[in-house]
């Protein structure tokens, strides 16, 4: 079970709790992840990445394991401790304001 | 009794004024689609129940919402905007040529005979149909034939944000586009022309009367007479009696003829407003006095109105798509500012009131009348 907690207006958009939970088969990489959630949960297309060119929004960001991925390739597999549910890939609203 | 809806879109949402004819006391309902940018919320009208909003995050892209009971409840509807064909390039600011890319939606535009039609323009500069309410869209690309490669941002980017349906007939549309200029179809959206002869940017191009560069900031025309169509341009207001085929300038009297609204009269096509802004550089009213100034002789001579408007110490902007007539029998005139106030007139400019204080910076404001 790989576990995803989106932003809270994607939580209000999609009408999801702060949690989601998705079985998927062991090795999932990132892009193989955005499908099954764009898939699950239509609301989010274009959202999280670009609906064309499926590059990620570049004001999200994708964190797991106490470091941040989201500059990693969309075909890279997701750490062991996301696969396998230890650990959550939060997707993060990037910091701005002054 | 009629009453009128107004609908507003700001940086941090939209918000929904709703009055009786009279237009003194006024109910705010807001703001839906907290924290995030509302660029345009339009109401139908065949069915003004419908209503079209366009949020825009640089976070979560775009996401566009309709209500079908004229706003107390809304639907997500379709936010995927897939250029047609070859992608191509245009300008960027340092003159490279750079693909196109979908950034947001400048504009709604229900169509005025069919329900379920709607057209939407985007930045990068293109305009998209849609014929089931706004699920599914299809680019016109026609219009990025027309020299696109040529076309390049204004200082708010290369949005596609004002379409004109002619009432009369359907088939014919018009579209401006910054920093290209203004366009027309005859046939629904499949070929175009560049509509752009006597438009002068010498300060802007190179060449002043370029065929396609002109920073057109908003376009308008009267119902009854479509052939006549009425410009503020980044300088300069203009006006065209033949369709667009030929523009001249009407600024006159202006005391700046820089600005970002037009509108015209609902009952009157001769008469039209504009908000004067002091320069390009300079993004407030001159004088620090917010004034109105209307023309009742199509653009030959202006008069000011300024009758509960500030004064003094005004530097605000209006951006060019937060100004609105109504349809009532004593013209409402309204318009919004970047300093979140909205302003309404129920005397056709006349006499104004300040129906809200403190929005957030207004992006747009559309108005609709309620039977």
């Amino acid at each position: 079970m790989i576990r995803v907690i989106l932003p809270t207006y994607l939580q209000r958009l999609a009408n999801l709790g702060r949690e989601v939970h998705l079985e998927l088969d062991d090795d999932v990489t990132f892009l193989e992840l955005m499908d099954v959630i764009e898939e699950k949960y239509p609301m989010l297309k274009g959202t999280i990445r670009d609906h064309v060119s499926k590059e990620r929004r570049a004001y999200l960001r994708f964190f797991a394991c106490g470091q941040d991925l989201s500059h990693l390739a969309p075909e890279t597999l997701l750490p062991r401790e996301v696969l396998i549910g230890k650990e959550p890939l939060r997707i993060v609203g990037a910091m701005s304001g002054g | 009794m009629s009453s009128v809806r107004v609908l507003v879109g700001t940086r941090k949402g939209a918000f929904i004024f709703t009055s009786d004819y009279k237009r003194e006391k006024w109910d705010i309902k807001g703001p839906l689609f907290a924290g995030l940018e509302i660029y345009h919320i339009k109401g139908s009208g065949v069915d003004p129940q419908r209503i079209y909003a366009s949020q825009v995050s640089d976070w979560f892209g775009q996401v566009n919402h309709r209500s079908s009971d004229g706003g107390l409840s809304w639907k997500t509807i379709g936010n995927k905007f897939d250029y047609e064909g070859e992608v191509g390039t245009h300008q960027d600011f340092s003159g490279n040529q750079i693909p196109w890319k979908f950034r947001r939606i400048w504009a709604f535009e229900p169509s005025p005979t069919e329900k379920d039609t709607v057209f939407a323009g985007a930045e990068d500069a293109a305009l998209f149909k849609s014929t089931d309410g706004g699920m599914t869209w299809q680019e016109l690309p026609g219009l990025r034939e027309i020299h696109s490669n040529m076309w390049m941002p204004g200082a708010g980017g290369m949005g596609l944000h004002t379409i004109l349906i002619n009432p009369k007939n359907p088939e014919q549309i018009f579209v401006a586009i910054s920093a290209a200029g203004v366009f027309r179809t005859n046939d629904g959206g499949q070929t175009w022309s560049g509509i752009n002869h006597g438009l002068k940017s010498e300060y802007e191009l190179p060449n002043p009367e370029a065929e396609v560069g002109h920073c057109v900031h908003s376009i308008t025309m009267h119902p009854s007479n479509p052939n006549v169509l009425f410009m503020q341009k980044h300088w300069d207001v203009m006006r065209s009696d033949n369709a667009g085929d030929d523009w001249y300038e009407v600024s006159d009297n202006l005391p700046s003829d820089f600005g970002f609204p037009i509108a015209v009269h609902a009952h009157e096509p001769e008469t039209i407003y504009v908000i004067p802004i002091k320069s390009d550089l300079e993004h407030y009213p001159l004088e620090g006095k917010l004034r109105v100034y209307r023309s009742r002789t199509g653009g030959y001579g202006w008069e000011e109105l300024n009758k509960g408007l500030p004064q003094k110490d005004c530097y605000v902007n209006i951006l060019r798509s937060a100004l609105a007539v109504d349809t009532l029998e004593s013209c409402g005139v309204y318009f919004g500012t970047t300093g979140g106030q909205l302003y309404v007139s129920p005397d056709s400019g006349e006499t104004w009131q300040t129906v809200a204080q403190n929005l957030p910076a207004v992006l747009s404001v559309e108005v609709q009348v309620l039977p």
